[in-house]
């Protein structure tokens, strides 16, 4: 199916076709290294009032170091459901989630998440004690060597004239550096993102993915980043899985790792915006007509 | 004119176009000196800023209200003066018989308003962390908080006699309840974001309520101490009003007990001066100061 659809996109013919998952798995090609995060056929529920709602449906997808990999699918898909199952505050009704080969049980702080939410900085500590606290719970640092951590990664996010403020005193932007630093400067074996720029204003959003692309291309770090934006996916990903909605399952793993701020608006950026819309947009239709059976 | 112009483009009446404009693009104006950018406020404005002055002016209007309706009932023992109250308080200020009478109280409250925090804070971290801690508390209460601290006093005479103890069971449960609702309440509505950062950095058991959730419920817990600082002070004088020989050194509501009794109605206005002082102190001063230093500067309070 997407081999085909992808024969429509010349641009994008080959590199889909060579790196399709199922094709890789076909094909005697071994990945060259172990991936740092397995999700393996993993089902999620969650329960509310009256119902058992099930997120996602026996999704698989390999993370490998310094990938930024994005979980991109409509609302009610199950990707934040996903993360969280990623991050250890949902445990797999069915399948498995190894980190390193180690199966996830609860959350820690080798898997620093970033939310969507402002309110995610502790109010009583100011941004460079936001950034040192968990270096120092959860990373068992001294506070001096915490200090000096936290304060390279609030420079790199460039908050040094903030870094004694109060997070109520910073504007949307501003907090998700300091969480976004937070987060870094754990250093953990992955950073999870869900959805991260979705609060806050088109122009700002527009910034901290670039900042981000900088962020990554100094520190190399691994990140699985949730959004509903095909856009954002390109711009920030290099490897986006798309999932269908309501259960999530995987409709396709796509390579964009070429893609950057700089070929919004041009042919290749169009095409697999467009491919990617397709294939989202089929689900809607479907989905209707099962509503009218 | 325009409209018409537009019907004319249109060909379709009915249609209304607003008008085409030209565009435009200048440089902002250099800015006018006469104009103020920032200008330091009058010494009228900057002190009618200070709540303190505010409030000590709404307080001497009331004094002055007072001086002069007593002066125009002109009955000494219905309705002293406030000039009269005034010298009354500091006679019995400066001969220590009053600041005695107010520490004790004082020791005695503070005693029964410390057990009571402590008790609270046990029962709320065992209704945060278990399904029955939470249903033990929720009952109990719904069923003490709407009793008066004071109606427990007979039976807290007959258990402990009379004396200190009977004084700091009822504190402890006028202290308890208020407070260890509006604890829970304050750690039921932590929002669910900053409970996952908590336990993302691997935070567990009491780090995890020490470090997240009362910093996070810290609000609700002020407000609690705050109604249970009143609900104590107020079980207090009312228990000393009804028994005050607990102990050889009285206490303010003793104080005005044996003031009314022996006709000096200065000393009972004093007596109850000095209640509200106290009270009026540990609001605006020690909870002021906190709130200050905690909820305000963290910007979850205005």
């Amino acid at each position: 199916m997407i081999v085909t659809e992808a024969d429509r996109l010349p641009a994008m013919n080959m590199e889909i076709k060579s790196q399709d998952k199922t094709t890789a798995k076909a094909g005697s090609q071994i990945p060259p290294e172990r991936p740092l995060l397995q999700v393996k056929d993993v089902t999620l529920q969650y329960k509310t009032k009256d119902h058992l709602v099930t997120a996602t449906y026996c999704v698989s997808f390999d993370t490998y170091a310094a990938d930024r990999f994005i979980l991109l699918g409509p609302s009610g898909c199950g990707k934040s459901t996903l993360l969280k199952g990623v991050a250890g505050f949902m445990k797999p009704a069915n399948g498995q989630i190894e980190l390193n080969g180690k199966p996830v049980r609860g959350p820690g702080p080798e898997r620093m998440m970033v939310f969507q939410e402002f309110d995610q900085l502790l109010p009583w500590k100011t941004v460079k004690q936001n950034v040192m606290f968990p270096l120092i719970t959860g990373g068992g640092m001294s506070r001096a060597e915490a200090t000096d951590q936290a304060m390279d990664y609030v420079n790199k996010v460039g908050l040094t004239k903030f870094a004694d403020a109060y997070p109520h005193m910073l504007s949307g932007g501003m907090k998700q550096r300091v969480a976004i630093a937070r987060a870094m400067a754990m250093e953990p074996a992955i950073l999870l993102m869900d959805e991260p720029f979705a609060a806050l204003d088109a122009l700002t959003r527009r910034r901290m993915q670039e900042e981000l692309l900088q962020l990554w291309d100094d520190v190399r770090f691994t990140v699985l980043f949730v959004t509903h934006s095909i856009e954002e996916a390109l711009i920030i990903g290099n490897r986006i899985l798309v999932l269908s909605p309501h259960p999530g399952q995987v409709k396709a793993e796509l390579n964009s790792g070429d893609l950057g701020i700089g070929s919004i608006g041009g042919e290749q950026f169009q095409a697999l915006h467009n491919h990617i819309h397709e294939m989202l947009f089929a689900d809607r239709v479907e989905e209707i007509e099962d509503d009218d059976r | 004119m325009t409209t018409a112009e537009t019907f004319d483009a249109q060909g379709t009446p009915g249609r209304r176009e607003p008008p085409r404009r030209p565009e435009f693009e200048r440089e902002p104006k250099p800015f006018d000196d006469r104009v103020d950018v920032a200008r330091p406020l009058t010494l009228w404005e900057r002190v009618s800023e200070i709540t303190l002055v505010r409030r000590l002016t709404i307080l001497v209007i009331l004094a002055g209200v007072w001086q002069l309706y007593a002066l125009w009932v002109n009955n000494s023992l219905m309705l002293p003066t406030f000039g009269a109250t005034a010298e009354a308080f500091w006679r019995e200020f400066t001969e220590g018989r009053l600041l005695a009478m107010a520490w004790s109280s004082i020791g005695v409250l503070l005693k029964g308003y410390l057990i009571g925090v402590a008790v609270a804070a046990i029962l709320t971290s065992l209704a945060v962390s278990t399904r029955i801690g939470n249903d033990f508390l929720a009952t109990l209460t719904s069923m003490f908080n709407p009793l008066p601290a004071i109606a427990l006093l007979p039976l807290a005479l007959l258990w402990f006699g009379l004396g200190e103890t009977s004084l700091i069971f009822v504190l402890v449960h006028a202290v308890l309840w208020p407070l260890a609702l509006n604890t829970l309440s304050g750690f039921t509505s932590v929002s669910e974001t900053m409970r996952m950062c908590g336990r993302n950095y691997g935070l567990r058991g009491l780090f995890y309520v020490m470090r997240i959730l009362i910093p996070a419920a810290l609000p609700s817990i002020l407000t609690g101490l705050k109604i249970a600082w009143a609900f104590a002070w107020r079980t207090l004088i009312a228990a000393e009003l009804v028994f005050g020989v607990s102990s050889s050194s009285g206490g303010l509501g003793w104080f005005i007990f044996v003031s009314k009794n022996e006709l000096l109605i200065a000393n009972v206005f004093a007596g109850l001066g000095t209640v509200i002082l106290i009270g009026l102190i540990v609001e605006n001063v020690i909870f002021r100061v906190l709130e200050d230093h905690t909820v305000r500067k963290w910007g979850m309070v205005r």
